[in-house]
C-alpha cells in the first residue's frame, strides 16, 4: 500500500479497487454484529483538524474506533494550535506523542504535504482547502459501484462551484483512473480555466446542466456557498439555483437508473431542492455511511493491515 | 566620494595579474586610490597587494536595482551588513533597497539611514530607493524631492511590494519626479486580479488547488503605466516582469519611444510554476513563477534588451516565514549570491561577457542613476570590478550563505561560474572567495 494518501491520485486502480474492496468486506463484518475489530488495537490515530467539520470528524472517529485504535481529537479551537502554533510545532508535538496516523483537515492546500515531511507516521488527507479530498471520492465511488454494480463506464456529471471545491478535484481524479467519464457542468466564472487541459484528457465541461442529464447515471451536486455571489461568480442565488440547482422538474431529464448524490451538508434550495434530497434516486444518507466504511478500509490498509 | 563619514584607512595598492577584462585578452590591472590606474601587461608597483587573476573574467563591479535588505525593521531576516556582504559575495559592488522597512523608507530620515548603514557595513554601495507613497499605503505622495535632496540622493521611487494602483496617483508620481530625473519603478499588480492568488493561474494551480494569479493581472497595469508614462513623458521603470505578455507590451512601448526600461530576476528566468508541486513555500514569491512559454519569452526579450537588466529581488525570509503551509508562507527568494551564476546558465550563449556587463552593470547603473558604477574597466574609471572563473561549478548549499536567511529556491543545484574577488572603490570586499569582513 501506500505510505500516505494525500490525493486521490496517489492511488493507482488496483490500490483504489483494494480501498473499495476492503471497505465492502469491512461493511459486511458491521453488519453481522461484529461492531469492533482488533486490528488497530494499540496504534493511535489523531484527528487533527483546523476546519470545524464535524461530519468528517465524526466519520473518521468511529472508523478509527471500530478498528479498536485509540483516537486523539486534536481540534483547532481550544488548543494550543489557535495560540499561534505553528503547523510543524504541532507535527513535532505529534511525533513525540507517537502518533501512528494524523488526519488532518486543513484550510490551506497542501497542508498534508508538508505534515508528511515532518513526521514518521502515516497522514490521510481528510481536506486541504480548495485541493483534495480523497476520502470523499473514495466513498463517492463505493456508493456508485454499490448501486450501479461498476465504475467503469459511468457517466458522471459534476455540478457546481468547482473552482473552489476539493471534492470535485478528488472525485476527477479517482473517476479517471476507475474508467468513468466526467462532466463538469457549471457556470463558467465557477470553472477554472483550462482544467480540461489540466486535469486529463478525458475530462468534459459544459455549461448547460438541462444536456448534461440525460446523458447522466449519476449526478453529483457540489456546495455552492451564497457569499460567492459576493465576488460575483454569479449574481444571486436565485439566478444560481435557476441555472444550475436540481430540482424535480429537471430530476425527470435524468435516465431511470441516474443517481443523485452530494457530499453534504446541502444547502437546500440552492444547488438542491430538498423533494430532490429526499428522493429514492438520492444516495446522501449512503454516502454517509458508506464513508466509515471507506474510512475504516484507507485507515487499515495504511496501518499495516494485510498489504506491507 | 569616500564613505561620508566613516573612516576608512587609506586604500592599498592592488595588481591584478592576468584577468580578461569581459573575457577578452588576459592583461593586468593596477588599482590605485580606488581608481585603476594602469593596465597593460607586465605592470608592476613595489608594494603593491598582488592577485592572481590567472584565467579569471574581470567585469565592471554588478549593480542590482532591486534588493529587500529588511533593515530597519526585520534584522532577523536580514541587515544591511549581511545582505550587503551576500551582495559582495554575488560580485556586486552597488545595490538599489527598497523601501518596505519598517518603518518605510518614505521619508528622507529613514533613508538616510539605510544609507548610513551601508557606509557601515561597506561592503556595496547601498543605495536606498524611497516610497511612492506615505507608509506605501498608496493613498498620498511621499515627500519625494525631500529624498532626492537628502543625503540618501535618492533617484529611483517605488512601492514595491505593492502597486501604486491608483491611476491618477501614478500619473502624478512620474510627473512629479521629473523634476529630479527620478524614476518610478512599479510592481505591476492589478490587486483587484490577485486577492488570496498564492501561485501563476494555470494548469498546476488547477491541481494544486491554489488560487490563481493570472499573468493579466501584471500585463493590465504595465500596459496602463506605459500609456501614462507616455502622456507626460517621464520615466517608467517595471520591476520583475515575469509574464510573455508584459514582454510584449514593454516591446511596443519602446518602439513607440515611450521612456520604460525593464527587469527580469534570475528566478523567473529559470524556473517554472511546475517548482510548486510539493508546496513548499521556498518557491513562492511575487510576481509567482510562470511557465516556460513566460520565461522563452524572458530570456528573449533579455538577449534582445526589450528586459534592460536583470534584478535579483531579493528577498530574505526567517524560517518561520517559509517552513509553513504554501498560503501562510511570505512570498520572496533569495537572490544575491546566486544571480550571476543563474544568468551566465541561462544567458551567456546569447550575452557573452560584454552583454552580462550591460544587463547586470552598466544598464542597472543607468537607470538608478548610479553615475560612480557600472564603467568599463579602463584608465581613471573608479575601480568596482569583480572577477569571475568562468570554468568553476559550485552547488548550492543554503546553509553556507552569506545572508541572514534560508529560503534559496537552488538548493542542491550546480551551477557555472564563481566569484572569485570584488573590488569597491579599490577595496577588497572579496578575496579567494571569501568576503574580507
Ligand atoms: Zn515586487
Amino acid at each position: 500500500m501506500i505510505r500516505h494518501l494525500l490525493s486521490a491520485a496517489d492511488l493507482d486502480v488496483d490500490r483504489a479497487t483494494l480501498v473499495l474492496d476492503t471497505a465492502a468486506e469491512l461493511a459486511n463484518l458491521a453488519s453481522q454484529e461484529v461492531k469492533k475489530l482488533p486490528t488497530l488495537r494499540g496504534r493511535t490515530v489523531v484527528n487533527l483538524f483546523y476546519e470545524d467539520s464535524t461530519r468528517t470528524r465524526i466519520s473518521f472517529e468511529a472508523a478509527a474506533k471500530r478498528l479498536s485504535a485509540d483516537v486523539i481529537n486534536f481540534s483547532a479551537r481550544g488548543s494550543s494550535v489557535s495560540k499561534g502554533e505553528s503547523l510543524k510545532d504541532t507535527a513535532l508535538t505529534l511525533q513525540a506523542m507517537g502518533a501512528d496516523a494524523v488526519v488532518i483537515r486543513h484550510p490551506a492546500s497542501g497542508a498534508p504535504h508538508r505534515l508528511a515531511e515532518w513526521i514518521d507516521g502515516r497522514v490521510v488527507n481528510a481536506g486541504d482547502g480548495t485541493h483534495e479530498h480523497p476520502t470523499q471520492a473514495l466513498l463517492d465511488a463505493y456508493t456508485m459501484r454499490e448501486r450501479l454494480g461498476r465504475i467503469a463506464g459511468l457517466r458522471v456529471a459534476i455540478v457546481g462551484d468547482v473552482l473552489h471545491s476539493r471534492v470535485a478535484r478528488s472525485n476527477v481524479s479517482l473517476l479517471a483512473t476507475l474508467g468513468a467519464r466526467v462532466t463538469l457542468v457549471a457556470p463558467p466564472t465557477l470553472l477554472p480555466l483550462g482544467i480540461e487541459r489540466a486535469l486529463g484528457a478525458r475530462l468534459r465541461t459544459s455549461f448547460d446542466l438541462d444536456a448534461v442529464l440525460p446523458e447522466s447515471d449519476v449526478v453529483m451536486l457540489l456546495r455552492v456557498q451564497r457569499e460567492r455571489m459576493n465576488e460575483a461568480f454569479f449574481p444571486s442565488a436565485r439566478e444560481y439555483a435557476r441555472c444550475y440547482g436540481l430540482d424535480t422538474a429537471r430530476m425527470r431529464r435524468l435516465p431511470q437508473h441516474a443517481i443523485v448524490m452530494h457530499p453534504g451538508p446541502m444547502n437546500r434550495g440552492m444547488e438542491i431542492a430538498p423533494d430532490v434530497a429526499d428522493s429514492a434516486r438520492s444516495t446522501v444518507v449512503d454516502q454517509v455511511t458508506n464513508g466509515v466504511s471507506v474510512r475504516m478500509a484507507v485507515l487499515y490498509l495504511l496501518l499495516g493491515g494485510s498489504a506491507k | 566620494m569616500s564613505a561620508a563619514g566613516v573612516p576608512r584607512k587609506r586604500n592599498h595598492d592592488f595588481l591584478i595579474k592576468g584577468a580578461r577584462p569581459l573575457g577578452r585578452e588576459s592583461t593586468d590591472l593596477l588599482i590605485r586610490d580606488g581608481v585603476i590606474a594602469e593596465i597593460g601587461s607586465g605592470l608592476s608597483s613595489a608594494g603593491a597587494g598582488i592577485v592572481d587573476a590567472d584565467g579569471l573574467v574581470a567585469l565592471p563591479g554588478l549593480v542590482d536595482m532591486h534588493v529587500h535588505l529588511r533593515e530597519p525593521g526585520r534584522e532577523d531576516a536580514e541587515t544591511v551588513e549581511t545582505g550587503s556582504r551576500a551582495a559582495a559575495l554575488g560580485g556586486f559592488t552597488a545595490v538599489c533597497a527598497m523601501p518596505n522597512t519598517s518603518p518605510v523608507a518614505d521619508s528622507a530620515g529613514v533613508v538616510e539611514q539605510v544609507l548610513h548603514l551601508g557606509l557601515q557595513a561597506g561592503l556595496v554601495d547601498v543605495q536606498p530607493i524611497g516610497a511612492v507613497t506615505v507608509g506605501q499605503a498608496g493613498e498620498r505622495l511621499a515627500e519625494l524631492a525631500a529624498m532626492a535632496d537628502s543625503a540618501a540622493r535618492v533617484r529611483v521611487f517605488s512601492d514595491d511590494g505593492y502597486c501604486v494602483a491608483d491611476p491618477r496617483l501614478m500619473r502624478r508620481a512620474l510627473e512629479y519626479v521629473k523634476a529630479f530625473d527620478g524614476v518610478i519603478a512599479q510592481h505591476a499588480e492589478e490587486a483587484r486580479l490577485t486577492a488570496g492568488a498564492q501561485m501563476h493561474e494555470g494548469d498546476v494551480a488547477v491541481r494544486l488547488g491554489l488560487p490563481g494569479w493570472p499573468s493579466v493581472a501584471e500585463e493590465t497595469i504595465i500596459a496602463r503605466d506605459a500609456l501614462l508614462a507616455e502622456h507626460v513623458g517621464s520615466r517608467l521603470h517595471v520591476c520583475h516582469v515575469s509574464t510573455a505578455g508584459g514582454v510584449e507590451i514593454i516591446r511596443q512601448a519602446k518602439a513607440r519611444g515611450v521612456r520604460i526600461t525593464a527587469e527580469a530576476t534570475p528566478h523567473h528566468l529559470l524556473l517554472t510554476d511546475v517548482r510548486a508541486t510539493g508546496y513548499d513555500p521556498v518557491f513562492k514569491v511575487s510576481p509567482p513563477l510562470r511557465t516556460d512559454a513566460d520565461l522563452a519569452a524572458l530570456r528573449a526579450a533579455l538577449a534582445e534588451g526589450v528586459i534592460d537588466i536583470v534584478a535579483t529581488d531579493h528577498a530574505p525570509h526567517t524560517v518561520e516565514d517559509k517552513e509553513c503551509e504554501w498560503a501562510q508562507a511570505r512570498p520572496g527568494m533569495l537572490g544575491l549570491e546566486t544571480a550571476l551564476s543563474i544568468v551566465l546558465e541561462v544567458a551567456f550563449d546569447a550575452l557573452g561577457w560584454d552583454g552580462i556587463a550591460e544587463r547586470m552593470s552598466r544598464a542597472p547603473a543607468r537607470i538608478a542613476g548610479l553615475s560612480d558604477h557600472g564603467h568599463d574597466l579602463a584608465v581613471g574609471a573608479p575601480a568596482h570590478l569583480t572577477l569571475v572563473d568562468p570554468t568553476a561549478r559550485w552547488t548550492v548549499d543554503s546553509t553556507s550563505l552569506a545572508s541572514k536567511s534560508r529560503n534559496t529556491p537552488y538548493a542542491g543545484m550546480t551551477l557555472p561560474g564563481r566569484v572569485v574577488a570584488t573590488f569597491l572603490r579599490g577595496e577588497p570586499t572579496v578575496l579567494d572567495g571569501k568576503a574580507t569582513r
